[in-house]
């Protein structure tokens, strides 16, 4: 059921904030044993919420939008009092002393959490395999990863454990366990939804976004999380966000560019696969006949991202996990100095995945290979945004495949980081440049599984992505596509 | 002590070699609230109740950058003769348990104010090279063991200081005289307190002196190793530390060793540096542009509204009274130092002589609570003096009750009976004392001139012994001098 119809159901009356909860925790129960969405089920502040809820339709008092909603929530938002652990050993415990921005609005338009849901480590890898606390299965096959690093948010969503979810995109991290999950998932415009609460891994790369099983419910999520916050210096000041409106504006007369160098065209990025791009150019084709200009367009800084990002990102995360050292909160193992106790406490809290990044980032950053690595990196993102820019100038919006396969099974990518890395090659770009994207589900690869498509905006442009998005939407479930 | 420590006493350094300092000044600035987050700047609470997410340093938190902490470090860069440009804020890097973030957010390679200069009272310029915006860290107490965080039991955080605001101001290595350097501190204190942005208190830790310290033989102008000194407390200590670390650097040199580019700590009790951190084995700070924070660029109103809203600064209050006067240097300093200079300014253009003004609030207006004394009753008062109606006894202690409670110079100088002896009356006295001193008045008469300066010193005293100070020391000296011949 969705999002938008259980929140008019509980206006309305029709059903109780309480049972539509009881419903989800009904399947939590029954799954949640197997797909491991969940780092904590919030069930005790669930039912409070929701019980506050139905007390407000009770006394006839206005609601929130997404009053009586069940959601999950990342385990990288801060939630005041509840457990925010990042999936990591080193923060096994804490209770942050606040709420993120985006947790008090979600918690003021009505919605109901469920629980904090499992990712990789500080959210860095693309399979939900680097969890502290063990993997999140596919609800869609449990033999595979879930994507990640939002997997268990884009898990609960898909198991129905909870209609919305947030889920928090640095490289990806949206919309590709989007695609491997057969649902939608977007990351809006840097700046367009705060930060605040969002526990960094890469600061200039960071942003939470939606996840819904429908483009409509993405909507509307997003219109709630988005918009200014004076806490954060990187939000946008002047961004109304109207995601919803939108929604049915349809792509005639629409420019489309297929990004040839993330679809397989010429000088392409290698591993796409051909079930993938076959339903990518399905979903070209269905815009083109809702009207849409589709050309082939060519970005070639865009294959550069990978690299670029690859510097940027543990440079940023070698800096905002430093603070993880044993002396305030978390995990401290004691040792006779204080030099040691912080080398002790990081050797055990932190997983192999992000011990990696923090060494890539601090050499990247180091004296005498700043100019050759992080200075140049700066550049290539200098140059993506030039190209991008120019690129829309021509066209509303790009399309590319959301990544590059399928969902793999467990184990496939894990031993070899750089073919891990290589999942993002498409969706990298945009948290680089900092643009808007989304992810709908279009159809399955050979293996049944679902694939996704990836609809691009310059900054600000996320009612636009939805507005493609819910076009690919229905050509998907009109059947005329896949 | 090792061989080569040398000993301080000799009041300058040996003539063959030239002091070389620049020096490096935290200034806390004065805003309500700390640089990122809104909890009050105000150190002197209980341990960590001043603190929220944000200077703490919680997973999630992001700085928002005080607007008003911002205009302060413009002010003090435009005050500084700097330019004040766009910058941006970047994290310096390193482990500690008072840096919250393990990073501190400061300003690297764009910093907010750069290329100014600092005049000392007798004209000397030290270079600024920057000054740049950042913020303070916690302060931790090490218990136990020596009191260093290595070998302490335990160690105590106090984060209620972390995020104060702060400028750091980086002079260049202009300094060649110790008397410079302790001049560039307090003329950078006095332009803190007349452009109002900090208290500028070195004993309470709101002005903060590093002092970076090398020497050169006379005559070449190469920059040798330094040391940088910290822990400095006051003015008078980094005299001392600077003194004590150019005399250790020259006896290194001249036991054919060099000094070791590091860190030291200054030993105020032992009066002694001692190694810190060398600077070889120093952290990588691996700085970057801070991604939370957006660059601040000022536009060119906002600098110009800053310059239009400068209050005139010490150097060139002190250059408007040296123009009007015959007044040293250390008088000027003194005068404009306890911003008297307003109050000598208005006496002298109500006709009072300009440098009888000036001599006598340095010489006897050095209190804190001057704010009965009015220009018109220091003027009236001065005019009473010069025109021999008062004499300097009488006019010392008029303006003594002027400072305790106000009034008229003329009716105070009535009530206390003051009038200047003269003519007659005066002479009797001195007749008769003449009289009873033949012996002292012969060596007045006829002895060789120090005799006669000496005896001169005698009668006058005696004289105005006997006339209770009421007698003016020049008609003395006339009189003397008449009857002489």
């Amino acid at each position: 059921m969705s999002a938008r119809s259980i929140a008019a159901d509980v206006a309305s009356g029709a059903r109780s904030a309480a049972s539509v909860l009881d419903e989800h925790l009904a399947r939590v129960a029954e799954r949640e044993d197997e797909i491991h969405a969940f780092n904590l089920v919030t069930e005790d502040k669930a039912r409070a919420q929701a019980d506050a809820v139905d007390a407000l339709v009770a006394a006839g008092e206005p609601l929130g939008p997404l009053a009586g909603v069940p959601l999950a929530l990342k385990d990288n938002m801060c939630t005041r009092g509840i457990p925010t652990t990042c999936s990591s050993k080193i923060l096994e415990g804490w209770r942050p002393p606040y709420d993120a921005t985006v947790v008090s609005r979600l918690a003021d338009a009505g919605a109901v959490f469920v629980g904090k849901t499992n990712l990789d480590e500080f959210a860095m890898g693309s399979s939900t395999e680097n969890s502290a606390f063990g993997p999140t299965r596919n609800p869609l096959d449990t033999g595979r990863v879930p994507g990640g690093s939002s997997g268990g948010s884009a898990a609960a969503v898909a198991a129905d454990f909870a209609p919305l979810a947030i889920g928090s995109d640095t490289g990806g991290s949206i919309r590709q366990p989007a695609a491997f999950c057969g649902i939608v998932g977007m990351k809006p415009t840097y700046g367009a939804v705060s930060r605040y609460g969002l526990i960094a891994f890469g600061s200039s790369l960071d942003q939470f976004g939606p996840f819904a099983a429908n483009v409509a419910d993405a909507a509307a999520l997003f219109d709630v999380i988005a918009g200014h916050d004076p806490l954060d210096s990187t939000s946008i000041t002047d961004f109304t966000p109207n995601a919803v409106d939108h929604l049915d504006r349809g792509v005639e007369g629409l420019r489309v560019g297929v990004v040839r160098e993330l679809s397989g065209g010429a000088g392409s990025v290698d591993g796409l696969s051909a079930d993938v791009l076959a339903r990518t150019n399905e979903a070209i084709e269905a815009l083109a006949a809702a009207g849409a200009k589709v050309e082939e367009v060519s970005v070639p800084s865009a294959t550069l991202g990978l690299s670029a990002y690859y510097i940027v990102a543990p440079a940023e995360a070698s800096s905002n996990l430093a603070r993880y050292d044993g002396v305030r909160y978390g995990l401290r193992v004691d040792a006779a100095t204080t030099g040691e106790m912080n080398t002790a406490t990081r050797t055990a809290g932190f997983g192999a995945e992000v011990k990696r990044r923090i060494m890539l980032g601090t050499y990247a950053l180091s004296a005498g290979y700043y100019d050759a690595f992080y200075g140049k990196a700066l550049k290539v993102r200098t140059m993506m945004l030039r190209d991008f820019a120019s690129v829309y100038e021509n066209y509303d919006v790009l399309v590319t495949p959301t990544a590059p396969t399928t969902a793999f099974p467990f184990g496939e990518r894990s031993a070899d980081p750089m073919t891990m890395y290589v999942n993002d090659v498409c969706t990298i770009p945009s948290n680089l440049t900092g643009h808007p994207g989304i992810s709908v589900p279009f159809g399955v690869g050979d293996d049944g599984l679902p694939v996704g498509v990836q609809v691009l905006a310059p900054a600000l442009g996320d009612g636009l992505t939805f507005q493609v998005g819910a076009v690919l939407e229905a050509a998907a479930n009109g059947g005329d596509a896949s | 002590m090792t061989s080569c420590e040398p000993t301080v006493h000799e009041p300058t350094l040996p003539d063959e070699w030239e002091l070389v300092v620049g020096l490096e000044v935290h200034v806390e600035l004065a805003t309500q609230t700390k640089l990122f987050c809104g909890c009050a700047n105000e150190f002197s609470t209980d341990p960590n109740t001043n603190v929220c997410p944000v200077c703490l340093g919680l997973p999630g938190a992001l700085p928002v950058m005080n607007a008003k902490a911002v205009h302060y470090a413009m002010k003090l860069g435009r005050a500084l003769g700097c330019e004040v440009h766009d910058s941006v804020m970047a994290r310096k890097n390193y482990f500690y348990p008072d840096m919250a973030k393990d990073y501190q957010t400061t300003q690297y390679d764009k910093p907010t104010s750069i290329d100014g200069e600092l005049v000392l009272g007798d004209g000397a310029v030290v270079g600024i090279e920057r000054a740049h915006i950042e913020e303070d860290a916690g302060k931790t107490t090490h218990v136990g063991g020596g009191g260093r965080i290595n070998d302490a039991m335990f160690s105590l955080v106090d984060y209620n200081r972390a995020g104060v605001p702060l400028v750091e101001v980086v002079s260049r290595p202009d300094i060649r005289t110790i008397e410079h350097a302790k001049a560039y501190v307090n003329e950078l204190r006095d332009i803190l307190l007349a452009i109002e942005v900090s208290d500028a208190k070195m004993e309470e830790g709101s002005m903060r002196v590093d002092a970076n310290v090398s020497v050169r033989p006379v005559g070449s102008d190469e920059l040798r190793t330094r040391c940088e000194l910290k822990n400095i407390n006051s003015v008078r200590s980094m005299g001392r530390a600077i003194e004590y670390e150019a005399r250790r650097h020259i006896v290194l040199y001249a036991n054919g060793e060099a000094p070791r580019q590091e860190t030291r700590h200054w030993d105020e009790e032992g009066g002694r540096s001692t190694p810190g951190r060398s600077k070889e084995d120093a952290d990588d700070y691996r700085y970057f542009q801070e991604p939370d924070l957006v660059p601040l660029a000022p536009s060119a109103e906002v600098v110009a509204a800053i310059d239009a809203t400068m209050p005139v600064l010490p150097a060139a209050r002190r250059a408007r009274l040296g123009e009007l006067s015959g007044a040293s240097p250390e008088v000027l300093a003194t005068v404009v130092e306890r911003g008297q200079d307003g109050l000598a300014l208005e006496a002298i253009e109500a006709g009072a002589d300009a440098d009888k003004v000036l001599t006598r609030l340095q010489n006897d207006v050095a209190v804190n609570d001057w704010s009965k004394l009015t220009s018109s009753s220091l003027a009236a008062l001065i005019t009473m003096e010069t025109s021999g109606e008062l004499t300097a006894t009488q006019a010392k202690q008029v303006l003594a009750d002027l400072i305790e409670s106000g009034g008229d110079p003329a009716a105070i100088a009535g009530e206390r009976g003051f009038e200047v002896m003269e003519g007659n009356e005066l002479e009797d006295i001195v007749d008769q004392l003449l009289a009873d001193n033949p012996d002292e008045w012969a060596r007045f008469t006829s002895g060789d001139d120090g005799d006669r300066k000496k005896m001169q010193g005698f009668f006058t005293g005696q004289i105005m012994k006997a006339t209770k100070g009421q007698a003016d020391g020049r008609a003395i000296a006339q009189l003397l001098g008449r009857k002489a011949n």
